[in-house]
């Protein structure tokens, strides 16, 4: 595995930084029904979809870590949490490399849970004294909800923007082998 | 090359998760002076301009959402309201009828005490029909035959005697008004008297489709009577000297002109104190004494 391009680098870091500033300034003080969406794990995931798991999960702990500095919460928790779900949806293209369409939705939506989960778990394991209300729920099914609406956007805006400095897209390679003749069934037969 | 790339993988992975767990735990060990409180902070405080312009900058995004999550609200906010409006548009009107219903009650009451008639069996009855031609006069109330109302019976409002009743169902009545000219109508002339020295006179309608405007006939062509002069109920049939079923000294009207004055084709006009076409709650006095008999 080669090391990834300084293009592609910048790339992340432009894209963590802005997501989190966007988050922080601008989709956070947008309510709606009562929650809000957060861009955080839909970036962390959109980034393991496409350059998998080691940069997923690096991308998780580093936009975790952002929040978590930004926002001035206790360091640590996001990014842990980030971390785990950069490096489930990055293993989850490298070991299944799903091609289906509505496959940013499912998997936007499941990382959104694992990560409002996650950072409860860790706010009881830190003593955190907040009851499990039905508000508390109320809002992360929201959240599950928008987060899964805007998943596929999401997704689309982080693949056109790192488009170019990804050295291996395995779809782009597939639609060139299949245009080239080279690795197309048919030709073989 | 495979194991190295995973052996790499899960370096990488345990290095983040170590740190991770370092930073919580270096956290939650210093104080609120320590370095990585002061990192948080000065990141933030370079952090804040930026912040503050993005917020800035993506603030008619903000407000385009707000807008649309306000229409909703609005929208819902609509109908409530509108269905609120309605409701209490509702009770305001029931509020306001019953007011006005009270208040011609206690003034039907007072004229009631005020004219003596407690002994005659008033009977507070609801108009709930009017004629509804100019040739008849007359009113349907909710009290009949089962309330003891009978025919003949007095009928008054808050304001004077406006006529009697002509027709008696079990649960209703027809009352046919002073000014009521339908031809064969049950209409019948009131005995009356007039003026200062009670002159005596008979109450009859003048024409069709005029409730302001009665005539008192049978009036000697010298009789001392001046506009302005009150009519009341004499207590007999006219052209007998028995009793009638009027009371006597209920009030009718007042005097407006005398026409031809002097002669033998005198006629006087008298407007009824009643409202004939304001009539909601009426008394039948369903204990009429023939006085005099």
């Amino acid at each position: 595995m080669s090391s990834p391009a300084p293009q592609l680098i910048g790339r992340l870091v432009a894209l963590g930084i802005g997501g989190v500033v966007v988050q922080t300034a601008a989709v956070a003080q947008l309510p709606i029904a009562g929650a809000n969406a957060d861009l955080s794990p839909l970036l962390v995931m959109a980034i393991g979809l496409l350059c998998g798991s080691l940069a997923g999960g690096c991308f998780g702990f580093a936009v975790g870590l952002f929040v978590d500095i930004v926002s001035f919460q206790t360091l640590g928790v996001s990014s842990l949490v980030l971390l785990a779900v950069g490096y489930g949806a990055g293993r989850l293209r490298e070991a299944r490399d799903p091609e289906g369409t509505l496959v940013p939705l499912a998997v936007g939506a499941i990382a959104t849970l694992a990560f409002s989960i996650g950072f409860a778990l860790m706010q009881f394991l830190l003593g955190a004294s907040a009851p499990v209300s039905w508000a508390l729920l109320r809002q992360t099914l929201t959240t599950l909800v928008i987060n899964a609406l805007i998943a596929l956007p999401v997704y689309a805006v982080v693949r056109r923007f790192l488009l170019a400095a990804l050295p291996e897209d395995p779809r782009r390679r597939r639609r060139r082998a299949y245009t080239t003749g080279g690795l197309s069934p048919l030709s073989r037969s | 090359m495979y194991d190295k790339t995973v052996r790499r993988r899960r370096a990488v992975l345990g290095l983040l998760v170590a740190c991770s767990l370092i930073l919580l735990t270096a956290y939650f060990g210093e104080s609120g002076g320590g370095v990585l409180h002061g990192v948080q902070r000065g990141t933030s405080e370079v952090l804040n301009p930026v912040q503050e312009g993005t917020s800035r900058a993506l603030k008619p995004v903000r407000d385009l959402f707000g807008w649309f999550g306000d229409t909703l609200s609005a929208k819902s906010d609509l109908e409530k309201l509108t269905a609120e409006r309605d409701r209490l548009r509702g009770e305001l009107a029931l509020r306001d009828s019953a007011r006005y219903e009270n208040r011609r009650m206690a003034r039907l009451l007072e004229t009631t005490q005020a004219l003596g008639l407690s002994d005659y069996g008033p009977k507070t009855a609801r108009v709930f029909a009017t004629s509804p031609t100019v040739w008849y006069a007359t009113i349907r109330v909710d009290k009949g035959s089962s309330d003891g109302v009978r025919l003949g019976h007095p009928v008054i409002n808050e304001q004077a005697l406006i006529g009697r009743v002509t027709a008696v169902f079990n649960g209703a009545a027809q009352v046919t008004l002073l000014t009521d000219t339908s031809a064969g109508g049950t209409s019948a002339g009131v005995s009356a008297r007039a003026g200062k020295n009670s002159v005596f006179g008979v109450v009859e309608p003048v024409g069709a489709g005029n409730p302001n405007d009665l005539l008192l006939n049978n009036v000697a062509p010298s009789a001392d009577l001046n506009p302005g002069d009150r009519v009341y109920t004499r207590g007999t049939i006219p052209g007998e000297k028995q009793g009638s079923l009027y009371p006597r000294g209920l009030p009718i009207g007042e005097i407006t002109r005398i026409d031809h004055e002097g002669t033998d084709t005198e006629e006087v006009h008298l407007r009824p104190y009643a409202n004939m076409r304001d009539l909601d709650y009426v008394q039948i006095l369903t204990k009429p004494k023939a006085i005099g008999a």
